[in-house]
């Protein structure tokens, strides 16, 4: 088969930074390939090189794209030929309908009057090519991340798409729609479109790719072919990290002792809808220097849980007692949540964890300003220290402590919001979704952390959807489904099917 | 007037000039543009920008925005907007004509009664827009007909005059030279030495005390330069006032202020929960930090700045009149812009808040001496607004 595209030589400087140096990707004519790095190895900025984000002229090397070399000047370049990018966070326009968005900046239109009936003719033929059955006027706000991923699709497909380019598309979905999605690209394979796929998930990947290109630091390492052979995800792991990872999770010898926080009949209800009841009668227990999981699909609530508990930040009419070391304590707001010993790392580190275009020292510091400050006057010095301690033993990789967050990859970021709360000092920290976008690398790093603070006698809970991590981590997994609490195993009895038999079982009632 | 640290740890490599101009070229760039435009009137009107009495009234007539856009700079980092601040000066102008005038209450009393009733101002505008959660713009939009029509119904259309000549003294009022007689006002320009000296002071051991915990600096260079021209600047300008009547009452008010609010935005706590607070709401709430009450205090604030303005503005006129505040808020908001501050929120500091008013003194005072008309001066001060916006958008995105 012929190579769609080739990226030859590819070479991209930052000012202080070689984002991509000498870089070469080649995608055959209607394959899949799998492009997977480390968080800041450089494959989003090798996909903006490519979709012309950064014109021709702003880096070194050549595109060719059947058989052409081709100098973009700005997306539309890109789009014309068929290469359309569908980014991690989606790009359509929450309160205008399907057919609205998809049809953006391509309105189906002769002199500026658009027709409708064509419109939604159209949007209905897309819909059904990407198996989302909605109506084309459904607002997209209305939609689910996994439908909204979707329309994208059909948008993409719309613009009689040749190169398809998938920016963790699965990050946000659950199993099923992760399924449902990989199964598309699939179909679009048969029909003769080749896609690009970039993702964490390798199991996800050695299920689809044909091939897999490595990058590692700005640089190709390999691409390794799967049509022959299959290759495994620990081939592909020493691929990115340049090294065999023995053991996706640190071992852990757990002291666990005597209880030291209960949650005991935890009700909270929908912020909007009064009548719906989001988290019903939660009780749970964690113990000194353990790590209890909550397991449960997307929306089962496990998030409006720990938002509920942490000054009341999500709904209303909060019920409930919240005890540490025996005494009820007073969880009303974050303040006095923090003060009291709680701590929520929240699951959307950009939208809830950080101030972005704040330098790493005062992220680190804000949630316990009074830790760095005497009546209210900040001591900057002192601040310094602090922040540049947690950069060293966190290992945030930056050039200093006053690097904006924006500029930091996914797994630096997290490690910023994590220092911002282990410097609050809390007695339990609720984790949600930490390692969501991460790299593997940093997954293991951010997992070595969490062990460290159980050893230090914290109590962690761990909200996750990747069941491995749950299972890999924690002493004690709970398992939410619509709201409540149906199931408890010890890590011991606990494996994938269990909970999910739980979580089935659950729904059938 | 920089409190130091804030401004130059940011230092991308140790002593490289070139990369220290990159970072820091927004900072620096907006004072020497207030220079250059200095400089231009000085020379085009033939040295009459800078003569003693124009300088002098040149505070005067700033005084008050430069007041208003500490208080607006805060608004503004939290991520919001007061249009209301014209109206405000007006109404607390026309409420203290009439309290003196009408009712013969004594200037104390009535100070502390306007300042508190700008703090009532923003009290309830803030309410609005923190916890009811209506858009500040509509919110202070709604403020600004409100109070621009109880400042005319509270005056009766007519102007209300003249005030008792002690609570005058609080704009036209100058700081008595202590060693009196001589050509020149020995008070002021030792005060004048005295702040510089103590700026240089409390500049040199935040460095040392920064070099001392390994803390990147400035290059020696700039930094030597930046205290220089200070110092040149500082004691220059407190020489050109010494010769004419000595300090105005309001510069030292005015000066106190400005001191505080970099003080509190660049090294207290509440001051960085301000920046978090507009650079992200949802992480500052998430963080502990109680945003609603911060927003509500921001707007508080502004009433009493405002309402200091007013009282300000009403004792230069010597009378509350009708037209009294008219379009400050655009001055004021322009101000802030014009020094850096970001219309999204989080961005924006004290200083650049303060030179961005002298910018548009310097043009409001340099354009009329030059006999430049209204319409004009309009046009020039709107396109010098936009020039400064675009530069800093520019700067950014590179």
């Amino acid at each position: 088969m012929t190579a769609i595209l080739e990226m030859r030589g590819i070479t991209k400087t930052f000012p202080g930074v070689n984002a991509l140096d000498n870089v070469s990707l080649a995608v055959r004519a209607g394959e899949i390939h799998a492009l997977v790095g480390e968080n800041g190895a450089g494959k989003s900025t090798l996909m903006k090189v490519l979709s012309g984000v950064y014109p021709y002229g702003t880096y070194s090397g050549a595109i060719v794209f059947e058989g052409e070399e081709r100098r973009f000047r700005g997306i539309a370049d890109s789009e014309k030929l068929g290469i359309i990018i569908i980014h991690q966070e989606l790009a359509l326009v929450p309160l205008l309908s399907i057919a609205e968005n998809i049809f953006l900046g391509n309105e189906q239109a002769s002199y500026g009057i658009i027709d409708w009936s064509l419109a939604y003719a159209r949007t209905r033929d897309l819909l059904e090519r990407v198996g989302l059955k909605e109506s084309p006027d459904t607002l997209v706000t209305d939609l689910g991340v996994g439908k909204q991923q979707l329309v994208e699709i059909a948008k993409a497909l719309s613009k009689k798409v040749k190169l398809l380019i998938l920016d963790e598309p699965t990050a946000s979905l659950n199993e099923k729609d992760s399924d449902a999605l990989l199964a598309l690209l699939l179909q679009f394979k048969a029909q003769g479109i080749s896609s690009i796929l970039i993702s964490h998930k390798l199991n996800e990947i050695s299920k689809v790719a044909d091939s897999i290109t490595v990058l590692r630091d700005g640089s190709t390492v390999e691409t390794l072919d799967c049509r022959e052979e299959a290759v495994s995800e620990d081939r592909i792991i020493r691929g990115m990290v340049g090294r065999a990872l023995e053991d996706r999770y640190p071992k852990r010898e757990s002291h666990v002792g005597k209880t030291i926080f209960s949650v005991e009949n935890w009700s909270a209800y929908h912020p909007v809808h009064a009548d719906r009841q989001m988290v019903k009668d939660v009780s749970l227990h964690i113990r000194r220097g353990e790590i209890v999981g909550i397991a449960g699909l997307m929306g089962a609530g496990r998030t409006e849980f720990a938002m509920s508990l942490f000054g009341r930040t999500y709904g209303q009419r909060i019920s409930g007692r919240v005890l540490l070391h025996g005494r009820e304590i007073d969880v009303g707001t974050v303040s006095r949540a923090v003060a009291n010993g709680i701590a929520y790392v929240t699951e959307d580190r950009k939208t809830y964890g950080l101030v972005l275009d704040e330098p790493i020292v005062r992220n680190v510091t804000l949630a316990h300003l009074e830790g760095v400050s005497k009546n209210l006057v900040i001591d900057e010095i002192q601040e310094l220290a602090v922040a540049n301690d947690y950069r060293s033993r966190l290992r945030i990789r930056s050039a200093n402590v006053f690097q904006e967050a924006v500029n930091l990859s996914g797994g630096n970021q997290q490690k910023v919001v994590l220092s911002k709360w282990l410097f609050a000092d809390p007695e339990i920290l609720i984790l949600d979704e930490p390692t969501r976008g991460i790299d593997v690398g940093a997954k293991y790093e951010i997992y070595t952390i969490v062990n460290n603070l159980a050893e230090a006698g914290k109590g962690i809970l761990l909200i996750s959807s990747e069941m491995p991590e749950l299972l890999g981590m924690c002493d004690r997994i709970y398992v939410m489904n619509e709201g409540a609490l149906i199931g408890e195993f010890s890590a011991a009895e606990a494996s994938q099917e269990k909970i999910m038999q739980a979580i089935v079982k659950s729904g059938r009632r | 007037m920089d409190t130091g640290i804030a401004g130059e740890v940011r230092v991308g490599k140790r002593d490289s000039y070139g990369g220290f101009l990159k970072t820091h070229f927004r900072d620096y760039g907006m004072l020497l543009s207030l220079l250059a435009i200095m400089a231009f009137f000085q020379v085009v009107t033939g040295g009459t920008l800078l003569k003693p009495l124009n300088l002098t009234n040149l505070v005067l007539q700033n005084s008050y925005i430069v007041i208003m856009a500490l208080g607006m700079l805060l608004v503004i980092v939290s991520g919001h907007i007061d249009l209301s601040v014209g109206s405000i000066v007006g109404f607390i102008g026309g409420l203290a004509a009439v309290l003196m005038v009408k009712f013969n209450l004594h200037f104390i009393p009535t100070i502390l009664v306007c300042l508190f009733v700008g703090g009532i101002i923003g009290a309830i505008q803030g309410y609005w827009v923190a916890f009811l959660k209506v858009p500040s713009f509509i919110v202070t939009l709604a403020g600004m007909l409100v109070f621009k029509g109880l400042q005319l119904s509270l005056l009766g259309g007519q102007s209300v005059g003249p005030f008792p000549p002690t609570f005058q003294k609080l704009s036209s009022g100058f700081i008595p030279d202590f060693v009196a007689g001589g050509a020149i006002n020995v008070t002021a320009l030792s005060l004048g030495v005295a702040v510089t000296a103590a700026l240089v002071y409390l500049g040199y051991r935040t460095r040392v005390n920064q070099q001392k915990h390994a803390v990147e600096t400035a290059p020696f260079g700039f930094f030597l330069f930046k205290y220089t021209l200070l110092a040149i600047l500082l004691v220059g300008f407190s020489y050109l006032l010494a010769t004419y009547r000595g300090l105005p009452n309001v510069l030292v008010i005015m000066f106190a202020l400005v001191a505080l609010y970099a003080f509190v935005t660049n090294r207290t706590t509440i001051g960085r929960r301000i920046y978090a607070l507009g650079g992200n709401e949802k992480a500052a709430k998430l963080s502990g930090i109680k945003t609603e009450r911060l927003t509500f205090l921001t707007f508080v604030n502004m009433g009493v700045l405002a309402a200091l303005a007013g009282l300000i503005f009403a004792a230069r006129l010597n009378t509350a009149t009708p037209k009294a505040g008219l379009g400050f808020e655009l001055d004021v908001i322009a101000a802030c812009f014009i020094g850096g501050a970001s219309a999204y929120g989080g961005v924006g500091k004290v200083t650049g808040a303060v030179i961005g008013a002298f910018v548009m003194g310097v043009m409001n005072n340099g354009m009329s001496i030059l006999g430049i008309g209204i319409d004009y001066q309009q046009v020039i001060k709107g396109l010098v607004l936009l020039a400064a916006v675009t530069l800093d958008v520019y700067n950014k995105r590179k």
